[in-house]
């Protein structure tokens, strides 16, 4: 292999703006907060696995559920997936990195420190007179106001939410530019935008969805900081405000969000399926213009999660009928999946187990969906475990068996090595079941009346509904076991793992024609696609030829740069800010972005 | 500022910055978007005043408007004047288009005084919390612009900026001419339509 | 009875759990007409996705077992798509969800919150961590627990005096928001008497796991007897007892500051106590109204319901002291 030598040492991964490297950044930060938010979610299992749980008390349990749902929703499956847009994408456009590597590092490094900034708030409550070793955020992940408000969460704990999650927008937003203008702009010859792959378009979905969703949301969480911190009144009963103002913007936000949460995870199925069953992706172009219509019809729901607000008959209807209209997409999806199988040579690999385990799953997750978009349903429905088992169903069963599908397809393009198959079947089986125990009792503790969000539960509620909770907490104790197995299967390959070789798996799409983990430029030559497929032969394309294994003439590689790290600092310091009550900190963090932003704009940095 | 797209192809045949701007500019959209519905949303809630009739001044603004306008018009100047290697009244046009940017902003900063002046502050009334904040976030932007503008003629100065660079000044006059469309709404939302 | 059939069917899991019920706020056993109207669509959804469930599931099943990889199998055929197909299943969830959406639509009007004018009116509102009840034709103010009359139409009204929450009663019906200045409506016909839980739907803070309440359906005379024993003042208590020596005791302490007992105090913040000997449950339905639950609820109220604004007495009330509270508030009949 000739080309430049692969930088080592920490200080080279502090300035990597190379995309696979990220990736890798993204994946183990995402992956260990993964571990963070599970760990979060066994302590409510065990405090609710009986009546009057008294492992944790109201306080507690509140800041584990509120940081349970943030961390899962933006610390993890978000990231999990921008792990994956950053190491695949460019691979599978052809692309020698995104197109603009210094904002991608940047992305990931507001990340992590957005990450960070929020977690602290365990540790961090002497700092603020609190009573508590934690601060930890405890108004939900949708900070429904005016709960949030500095009258009724006058401590620091809201404070650290509010701040971690404009953080954390930044840096999705940043790589939502990036994304979009890297698929746009940056396919390789001939690959036309309805060739390529069904992950790199739902990728691009999203991105589409977050550059529109985040800022409505960033205006919210900005309302909210102001009412903290300057006094205003946006979300203020007696100055004439409403609460109600907080639950359009969070949810015109957060219903876009389940479409980036799950988009992406449909996107790797559509990769996997195919491969392992040696078949097309049935309706590729059906599949693709449902991905969009779902990401645009995303947009006309948000009410279906305040149909308990009474907003009217009217808007109920319209909200139900357009939220049951976006089951049509989706179903196409499924159906087209399945299609997909249908006479294929189906390989049961545990990447295949994990994508089938996502249609059969999401079929639920969808079902209990619809239940729910009808408005009076709902009026039972809404805020009981019987949504939470829907949510569960719909992002654990869904996006993260999608994601795992991910991780044991592309592991060996992003490692070398082959994950174990056989524990990797322990890991999907005990998944599998555990979250099916985890997860289906609590339709039935929903529907006999269990809300959630509750750190304690009488005996009264039934004696049905506390073996149900008991066995949901079994089930969430079985996924962590299965995900121990997970981490010590990716533990191992470190040495016992088989080397993967180019491509272990005969993809169809460009990832496949390179050496895994690939060489810092990627292609030796820029490959020239001529069909949606190019790794297979069809009736009218031979297969292409994988470009040769060195590069015929030295491609100039980016050196790395440490100002979108430094960029990034200045983010955290600014939310410390408000925190601290010093202005001082306000003019540090500006004065970092400033430092940075213009160092980043003159510094010489040649693609 | 060299580039990725200067040495790579792009598929689209648009420039990747120009395309990355055009979609911050599409984000930004809905962020302006979203806190002028809350305005109107919020329109005649306030229980106490001042209310907008009694504070607003129209005049004022519409030469603070008028002043905005004739930047996106140097802006558009200063442009041409690059393309075409004219580096004296490039420099010129920069200036004059920052100025009047610094001109909005002294505007907006005796406009917020005299408000604060007339007994609305920040915390009065929700009129007050969405005025401001609107505003405000508009004028951060305009701020942004200028420190932007005047980078890039203190580069022309320097003789560091050329025609090789006309993109990057293309792309801050996308934002300027965006910023100033942005207020041509806010002035029509809040200010002519009461 | 759709609701029976449906339990039934709950998987086997629920028939060893035969005897695990009762429920007593499970959103499966309605007791009024609101209620029945939601169970009777949701069983129509139920049916719909469950005959959803097993086809597409029974063809997925089918799809990998009957095309898994065998040794020596051909390559499979490509099939890039299939025109008809994509339109035949685009049409079928189309078409199904007609038949949810027409009696959605048809339930969402039946539903809307609006009782006919003869109706009991009752307003609630929702505080951190309980309910106010307010019955402005009887002039009646109460907490907690609501007291209905069975087989009349009930409008229910509903706002918060802090934060969002969520009025529940499953067997009434669904829930509805408590919001702060605004009023939302819910209306129903209770149709048999008993003694019906709820809580608390929306999450409100600290004790919101802790915000229930309970919904008394009467008879049309038990009704009337509690309208009436509700419209008098507070009950007198006799001379030298300690009932007497509680009421004493509560006119000079901090009690008076939140709660109202007519005739003897005017606080507003907590709730109204003129007859609380006469409700079943104390703490927003979290304990029954005895001897024990009452004295350890004055002594220590933020031990069983953290965040309780109901803080612990300085100096700390004396035994004696918390057994003539509780003698004198159980005389509050």
């Amino acid at each position: 292999m000739s080309g430049p030598p692969e930088a080592r040492g920490l200080r080279s991964w502090l300035l990597t703006t190379d995309h696979k490297r990220i990736g890798l950044l993204y994946f183990w930060t995402a992956l260990a907060f993964f571990l963070v938010g599970g760990l979060e979610a066994l302590v409510i299992r065990l405090q609710l696995a009986q009546p009057n749980g008294r492992l944790v008390g109201a306080e507690t349990f509140n800041q584990l559920f509120t940081m349970h749902a943030t961390t899962m929703v933006f610390l993890a499956l978000m990231p999990l997936s921008a792990s994956f847009f950053n190491y695949i994408v460019p691979l599978q456009i052809g692309a020698r990195d995104v197109v603009f590597p210094r904002l991608n590092a940047f992305s990931y490094w507001v990340f992590l420190l957005g990450g960070l900034f929020m977690n602290a708030s365990w540790f961090v409550g002497p700092l603020f007179g609190a009573g508590t070793l934690s601060v930890a955020p405890d108004g939900g992940w949708f900070g429904y106001a005016n709960l949030t408000s500095r009258q009724y969460s006058p401590g620091p704990n809201i404070d650290f939410w509010v701040l971690g999650l404009q953080i954390l927008g930044i840096s999705s937003l940043a790589a939502a530019f990036n994304f979009i203008v890297t698929i746009l702009n940056l396919r390789a010859p001939g690959l036309k935008m309805m060739r390529l792959p069904t992950f790199t378009w739902m990728t691009l979905v999203t991105q589409f969805l977050i550059i529109t969703a985040f800022p409505v949301i960033t205006v919210g969480l900005v309302f909210l900081v102001f009412d903290r911190f300057f006094g205003t009144h946006f979300y203020v009963v007696q100055a004439g405000g409403t609460p109600v103002l907080w639950q359009h913007l969070f949810w015109l936000f957060g219903h876009p969000e389940v479409y980036i949460l799950i988009l992406p995870a449909m996107g790797i199925v559509s990769e996997v399926l195919p491969t392992f069953a040696r078949k097309p992706l049935f309706g590729y172009t059906v599949v693709v213009y449902s991905g969009v219509l779902i990401g645009f019809m995303g947009w006309g729901v948000w009410s279906h999660h305040m149909f308990s607000v009474g907003l009217g008959p009217i808007a109920d209807s319209v909200f139900g009928a357009t939220t049951m209209l976006i089951a049509v997409p989706t179903g196409v999806k499924i159906f087209n999946w399945i299609a997909t199988l249908w006479g294929g040579d189906i390989r049961g690999t545990t990447a295949l187990h994990f994508a089938v385990g996502f249609i059969a799953m999401f079929i639920i997750g969808g079902l209990s969906g619809v239940s729910h978009a009808s408005p009076p349903a709902d009026l039972q429905q809404t805020d009981t475990y019987y949504v939470v088992a829907h949510i569960h169903y719909v992002l654990f069963g869904g996006t993260i068996f999608g994601l795992f599908a991910g991780m044991y397809y592309w592991w060996p393009k992003m490692t070398g090595r082959l994950l174990n198959e056989a524990l990797g079947k322990v890991h999907f089986w005990l998944t599998f079941i555990g979250m099916n125990l985890a997860f289906f009792p609590m339709h039935f503790i929903g529907l006999l009346g269990m809300p959630r969000r509750i750190y304690t539960y009488a005996p009264d509620l039934g004696a049905g509904i506390a073996q149900l909770n008991l066995v949901s907490t079994i089930g969430a104790l079985l996924i962590g076991v299965a995900t121990l197995v997970f981490v010590w299967n990716m533990w191992r390959t470190r040495r016992h793992g088989q080397a993967a070789g180019n491509d272990p798996w005969g993809g169809a799409t460009l990832e496949w024609s390179i050496p895994s983990p690939p060489p810092v430029y990627n292609f030796s030559v820029i490959p020239t696609v001529e069909s949606r497929l190019p790794r297979w032969k069809s009736e009218h394309h031979a297969a292409m030829r994988d470009p040769p294994a060195a590069p015929p003439a030295p491609i100039h590689v980016p050196g790395g740069s440490m100002w979108p790290l430094v960029t990034a600092l200045g983010l955290p310091v600014l939310a410390l800010a408000p925190l601290a009550h010093a202005l001082w900190l306000a003019f540090l963090g500006a004065a970092i972005l400033l430092i940075g932003i213009y160092r980043w704009a003159f510094e010489p940095f040649e693609v | 500022m060299t580039h990725a797209a200067a040495t790579h192809h792009t598929s689209m045949g648009l420039d990747s910055r120009k395309m990355a701007f055009w979609a911050f500019i599409g984000s930004e959209c809905l962020l302006f978007g979203s806190l002028i519905s809350t305005y109107l949303v919020y329109k005649g809630k306030s229980v106490v005043g001042p209310y907008p009739h009694e504070v607003l001044n129209i005049p004022f603004t519409s030469f603070s408007t008028f002043d905005l306008l004739m930047s996106s018009l140097m802006m558009v100047l200063a442009l041409a004047a690059v393309q075409r290697g004219d580096m004296k009244w490039a420099k010129i046009w920069l200036f004059a288009t920052a100025f009047l940017g610094l001109i909005f902003l002294a505007g907006q900063v005796y406009e917020f005084t005299s408000f604060v002046h007339e007994g609305l502050t920040l915390q009065t009334n929700l009129f007050a919390c969405t005025f401001y904040v609107l505003t405000g976030t508009h004028g951060a932007h305009v701020t942004v612009g200028v420190l932007w503008l005047l980078t890039l003629w203190v580069r022309a100065l320097q003789g560091k900026l050329g025609p090789a660079h006309a993109l990057t000044v293309e792309i801050s006059g996308l934002y300027w001419h965006f910023v100033d469309v942005v207020w041509i709404v806010i002035f029509t939302v809040v200010y002519l339509i009461q | 009875m759709p609701s029976r059939y449906r339990l039934w069917l709950l998987p086997v899991a629920l028939a060893f759990w035969g005897c695990a019920g009762p429920f007593p706020q499970s959103t499966l056993h309605p007791r009024s007409d609101f209620a029945r109207a939601i169970d009777q669509l949701f069983t129509g959804i139920f049916w719909w996705a469950l005959g959803v469930f097993v086809v597409v599931e029974m063809i997925l099943l089918v799809a990998i077992i009957r095309f898994r990889h065998r040794e020596g199998k051909p390559a499979p055929k490509p099939m890039h798509g299939h025109t008809v197909m994509e339109i035949a299943w685009t049409l079928a969830p189309a078409v199904i969800l007609v038949f949810v959406a027409v009696p959605t639509v048809r339930t969402i009007f039946a539903t809307a919150g609006e009782a006919p004018p003869d109706a009991l009116q009752v307003e609630v509102i929702g505080h951190q961590w309980w309910w106010e009840y307010r019955y402005p034709d009887f002039g009646i103010v109460t907490a907690n627990e609501m007291r209905v009359p069975v087989g009349k139409p009930v409008q229910v009204s509903i706002t918060s005096a802090d934060v969002i929450h969520s009025f529940w009663a499953p067997a009434l019906g669904g829930k509805r928001d408590a919001i702060p200045g605004q009023m939302t409506r819910i209306a129903f016909r209770a149709d048999s008497v008993g003694d019906y839980s709820g809580q608390c739907a929306e999450f409100c803070g600290a004790s919101h796991a802790n915000m229930r309440l309970r919904v008394l359906v009467q008879s049309d005379s038990g009704f009337a007897a509690w309208v009436r024993q509700e419209g008098g003042g507070a009950a007198p208590q006799a001379e030298g007892s300690l009932a007497e020596r509680g009421r004493q005791l509560f006119a000079r302490s901090a009690c008076i500051a939140c709660h109202v007992v007519e005739g003897v105090s005017q606080g507003i913040i907590g709730p109204n106590l003129t007859h609380v000997g006469g409700r079943t449950t104390i703490a927003a339905g979290l304990f029954p109204n005895d001897s024990a639950h009452l004295a350890r609820w004055i002594a220590d109220a933020p031990s069983l319901k953290p965040g309780s604004l109901m803080t612990r007495m300085a100096p700390p009330l004396t035994d004696a002291d918390v057994a003539a509270l509780v003698a004198y508030l159980q005389s509050l009949k």
